[in-house]
């Protein structure tokens, strides 16, 4: 970035200063520490000068804001043309508890819903399911059938929202939901907006909510990828997410490195599927995680663009700008927050926020403050939405594109997270992609490494954790959590009762069996399971018939 | 402490006294003496598979696939296996139960896992004690699936009756550089996750190695399956059940297991000899000063044997 | 007879979150024990069938989701039933307070919550074994 002869004076002048200034410096007090880590344990330096970016060509390293490599944002004017979406990612026990919650965070100002589904509608099992025991409605709502979708959006007309759904594993059961109450309000298909998570391989590495073998899974993946670029064009089919990654105890560079390895197995898998790369790679999404370190986090989401723009244009020849662009939502990170002073929370959201915010990210949920302790209350939820609200509106930070982009110390971070990632890519492809990796277990032991050492840095107090490992205090069980009642299940079975009664169950029965001889054979499901739905036939039925086909996974562990 | 209640508990079919009985012989061989006295008379029954192979091979869920396969057929079925203890900690992981845990619940299974606690050769000192109570259980098969180090797991033929090598396509490795000595162990040899690339080169390699191997009466099959899938398992059951009918028609059979009773009493009397040969010279710490004379040249190591066994006969 | 502590870490119900359950095992193998882990989604059945024949001396159960009122409790009722008393069983995760005396109540010797350094929970195993 800077010509040789003005480099060298500047090298010049940092020995002289590391001579002079430094030295005194460093004779009347030593740093506190011999090395300086990241949150995620690189070494970082003292100082970062022109010399560390020496070797980047701005023109076609960094560039402009909706250009490539996209590192300064997918779209030229950012947060000055529209503020990221406050998402709020809620759901619990029944239908009609969160139907009510989304209307009073619509009411609040938030401008997505965002979908949590409890376990047993995750793993595909009905609330009357023995495995379903003990945890109906604890994460999220619970979904057994159409019914249950009915009553979650009723009242908000899915035109004007966009709607995000954790949901994998069983998602296009889900999605064909959504779909179907669409078609009750009269919403034409092609006008839903949102995003279902979709993304299998990050939950036999990290969230555990399989079901089905890898092969199945992507094949459902890649029928949904191909349904929606007909049907349901604005949908994002995948969110390709680095956030669970994270919370399992990876590194940044690991989050990068295994989000956009198993973003390419996503399009190779789709590719060899016959779909031409143009026509989907633009719905793909992205979901990272936010953490404590400010200047690594913004590093971080800088880096995931630059390469995701590179790894579609060179790796795989995309033509459309719009398939390099990587757009993702972000979460700030759950296992920061502490159950002990359980307020200090807020203050880590706040910050993990802001590099969320300087990173350019597209969307934004921000954890509550309780979230260590259970479900957030409402109260909380607010404060974290408010929190989102204070950086938009007060501290400025949206007024200009990219504010930190050029920093000696971020663009060398960048850069340097870049070629981490990468070199986990490259190892990935060494072993046969991130579908095998995965089965050999070898993300999982690079990321359960790196939670160990994490753990281990808090336990020798190499790693400051405020109020957990210093500045702790006798505090008072906090009151006031939310608890999910435990009559729910009860109420759940009841519902699946009810629409097994009222439904015809010849016509269920006929369509269970459509379904399977298409998961038999080769064609896209998804307007099998559409069907299904239709009829009213449960989630546990849907994914029943499927497991008969496809059988389950089984979980690589290596310690 | 006598163990006469949890053997007969453990003959009467309760798993948490074979448990108990299991750890007994695991950890105390003075212990493990007053059992398998005890029990001797009702071993000698079960069908010993040793299942082996290289790390990655996919050990655990080969042996959950032919765990299920016997189980189906109304066998009882006990598995060993064994993960390697840490040197540093003395602790372990022990983690292939996790291929198995739907079988869990099943009457007819009993699953236990074991570290290896600092033995080398594949299995711990103690597998075999642990063996001879689920053998006294009265289950059928016993499988015992050893570490997967792949290059020095020649302990099991000392147990096992059928060997099945496990090998899958790509692991890097050739067969040609696997030590020499450790394939000619295998019985049977199964090339898993044979839906890969690479299948029928490694069944090809493993079939040219036989071809070199002299002096066999039987050439040991080769199998391919592919275990997630449940593939090729049936074949992998028949040549089972074929290798006991060799070796019982042949005479094998006992003579393979007289080979190992004699390694084994041979073992037993030596490890006897010693703690009475050292008890008579003033303990262990003798054998050290010994040791400083030999490597100063003053003695020579049959000169300080002799004084040993002179010590002995004094 | 001196011999390695054996634990079974195990995972009941469907949270899929192993982070803390892996860290725990590893440290428990640094500390010298033998652990048996059983990997995701074990009823309480299955853990109790694996803890008897596994023999272990301390059953430590993992669970995020918010179903601990019901699956801890569980797996202490069928040690019981099995007359199983010379186990430790102790549970860890998101666990409200006002939750843990009911849980102790119910058979579970100890709950640990986030934040608890690992040091504590293998100090805590080694004096309360009940062997």
């Amino acid at each position: 970035m800077f010509d040789k002869e003005k480099l060298a004076r500047i090298s010049e002048s940092k020995k002289k200063w590391e001579e002079n200034e430094l030295t005194k410096a460093l004779n009347r007090a030593p740093e506190q520490k011999e090395e300086f880590k990241s949150g995620s344990g690189s070494i970082v330096n003292r100082l970062y000068t022109p010399e560390d970016i020496a070797d980047i060509d701005y023109e076609k390293e960094i560039g402009f804001p909706g250009q490539y490599p996209y590192l300064r944002g997918y779209q030229p004017t950012m947060y000055r043309g529209r503020t990221w979406t406050m998402r709020m990612y809620a759901g619990f026990a029944t239908a009609e508890e969160s139907n009510e919650r989304y209307k009073y965070l619509v009411d609040q100002g938030s401008t997505g819903l965002s979908v949590a589904f409890d376990l047993p509608t995750q793993i595909g099992y009905d609330s009357d399911h023995a495995l379903a025991q003990g945890e109906v409605g604890k994460v999220g709502v619970a979904i057994d059938s159409l019914k249950d979708m009915e009553i979650l959006f009723d009242g908000i007309p899915l035109d004007k929202v966009s709607t995000s759904m954790t949901i994998n594993a069983p998602a296009a059961v889900l999605l064909a939901m959504y779909i179907a109450v669409a078609e009750k309000q009269g919403v034409s298909t092609d006008k839903l907006r949102g995003t279902i998570q979709n993304d299998i391989l990050k939950e036999y590495i990290a969230r555990g909510t399989y079901i089905f073998p890898t092969e199945p899974s992507m094949r459902l993946i890649t029928n949904i990828f191909e349904y929606c670029s007909k049907e349901v064009p604005k949908w994002n089919t995948i969110s390709i997410s680095g956030y669970h990654i994270r919370e399992a105890g990876s590194t940044a560079a690991q989050e990068v490195g295994f989000t956009l390895a198993d973003g390419i197995a996503y399009v190779e898998a789709a590719v060899e599927a016959g779909l031409d790369v143009d026509t989907f790679a633009p719905r793909l999404s992205f979901f990272f995680n936010s953490h404590n370190d400010l200047f690594e986090e913004v590093a971080k989401f800088r880096a995931a663009r630059r390469l995701w723009a590179k790894i579609m244009k060179e790796r795989f020849r995309a033509k459309n700008e719009k398939s390099m662009m990587l757009k993702f939502h972000t979460q700030t990170a759950g296992c920061t927050l502490t159950a002990q002073q359980p307020d200090n929370n807020i203050i880590r959201v706040a910050m993990q926020a802001l590099a969320a915010v300087l990173g350019g990210t597209q969307s934004l949920h921000t954890n509550s403050r309780d979230e260590a302790l259970a479900l957030p209350t409402e109260d909380s939820v607010t404060i974290a939405l408010r929190t989102q609200q204070i950086i938009a509106n007060e501290t400025g930070v949206t007024n200009t594109v990219d504010p930190l982009a050029g920093s000696y110390y971020i663009e060398a971070k960048t850069k340097e997270i870049e070629e981490k990632a990468m070199e986990y890519i490259t190892k990935i492809d060494q072993l046969g992609g991130a579908a095998r990796a995965i089965d050999l277990g070898y993300i999982q032991k690079e990321i359960s490494d790196s939670a160990y050492q994490y753990q281990m840095e808090i336990e020798s107090l190499d790693r400051i954790v405020v109020g957990v490992n210093k500045y702790q205090v006798e505090e008072e069980a906090p009151k006031g959590l939310l608890r999910v009642d435990p009559l729910v299940a009860q109420m759940q079975k009841k519902k699946i009762n009810e629409v097994k009664e009222c439904r015809n169950n010849e016509a269920v029965a006929e369509k269970l069996q459509l379904l399977k001889k298409a998961c038999q054979g080769t064609e896209n499901v998804m307007p099998f399971i559409l069907d299904a739905v239709k009829e009213y036939a449960t989630l546990g039925e849907i994914c029943g018939v499927m497991r008969e086909v496809f059988g389950e996974y089984e979980q690589a562990v290596l310690l | 402490m006598s163990y006469m209640k949890l053997i007969e508990s453990m003959l009467a079919g309760q798993k948490r006294a074979c448990a108990k009985l299991i750890t007994a012989v695991e950890n105390d061989p003075k212990e493990a003496e007053k059992i398998i006295r005890e029990i001797h008379q009702y071993t000698g029954n079960a069908h010993i598979i040793g299942i082996t192979g290289p790390p990655g091979a996919g050990k655990s869920t080969l042996t959950d696939k032919v765990v299920k396969a016997l189980v189906n057929e109304g066998k009882r079925v006990g598995v060993i296996a064994i993960d390697p203890t840490s040197p540093y900690s003395g602790g372990s992981i022990l983690g292939d139960r996790i291929r198995m845990q739907d079988l869990a619940l099943n009457p007819n299974v009993f699953i236990r896992s074991m570290g290896t606690r600092g033995y080398l050769g594949g299995l711990s000192k103690y597998t075999k004690n642990a063996l001879k109570i689920l053998d006294a259980a009265s289950y059928d098969y016993i499988i015992i699936e050893t570490v997967g180090v792949g290059q020095s797991e020649v302990d099991i033929v000392k147990i096992a009756d059928t060997i099945i090598m496990v090998m899958v396509p790509g692991l890097g490795d050739d067969i040609q550089s696997i030590k020499a000595g450790i394939m000619e162990i295998g019985d049977i040899f199964a090339v898993n996750k044979s839906d890969l690339f690479g299948a029928d080169r490694t069944a090809t390699e493993i079939n040219m190695m036989l071809d070199l191997t002299m002096d066999m009466d039987r050439r040991p099959p080769v199998v391919k399956v592919v275990a997630v899938k449940n593939e090729g398992i049936g074949n992998l059951i028949k040549e089972i059940k074929d290798h006991m009918d060799y070796l019982k028609e042949s005479g094998k059979f006992t003579e393979r297991r007289k080979n190992n009773l004699k390694l084994e009493v041979v073992e037993l009397i030596e490890e006897e000899l010693r703690k009475i040969v050292i008890s008579h010279t003033d303990k262990e710490e003798r054998i050290d000063e010994e040791v400083i004379e030999i490597l100063n040249k003053n003695k020579n190591i049959y000169e300080v044997r002799d004084e040993f066994l002179r010590a002995l006969s004094s | 007879m001196k011999r390695p502590i054996r634990v079974l870490v195990a995972k009941p119900g469907l949270d899929g979150h192993d982070r803390g359950a892996k860290v725990i095992a590893r440290a428990l193998r640094d500390a010298g024990m033998e652990v048996i882990y059983t990997g995701l989604r074990q009823t309480p059945e299955q853990i109790v069938a694996t803890a008897v024949q596994e023999d272990v001396d301390v059953i430590g159960l993992s669970l995020l989701s918010g179903a601990h009122n019901y699956l801890f409790p569980k797996v202490a009722e069928l040690l019981k039933e099995q007359g199983v008393d010379d186990l430790l069983v102790i549970g860890g995760g998101v666990i409200p307070n006002e939750d843990i005396q009911g849980l102790k109540d119910a058979g579970i010797a100890e709950i640990f919550t986030p934040g608890t350094p690992t040091r504590e929970m293998i100090d805590y195993i080694k004096n309360n074994l009940k062997r």
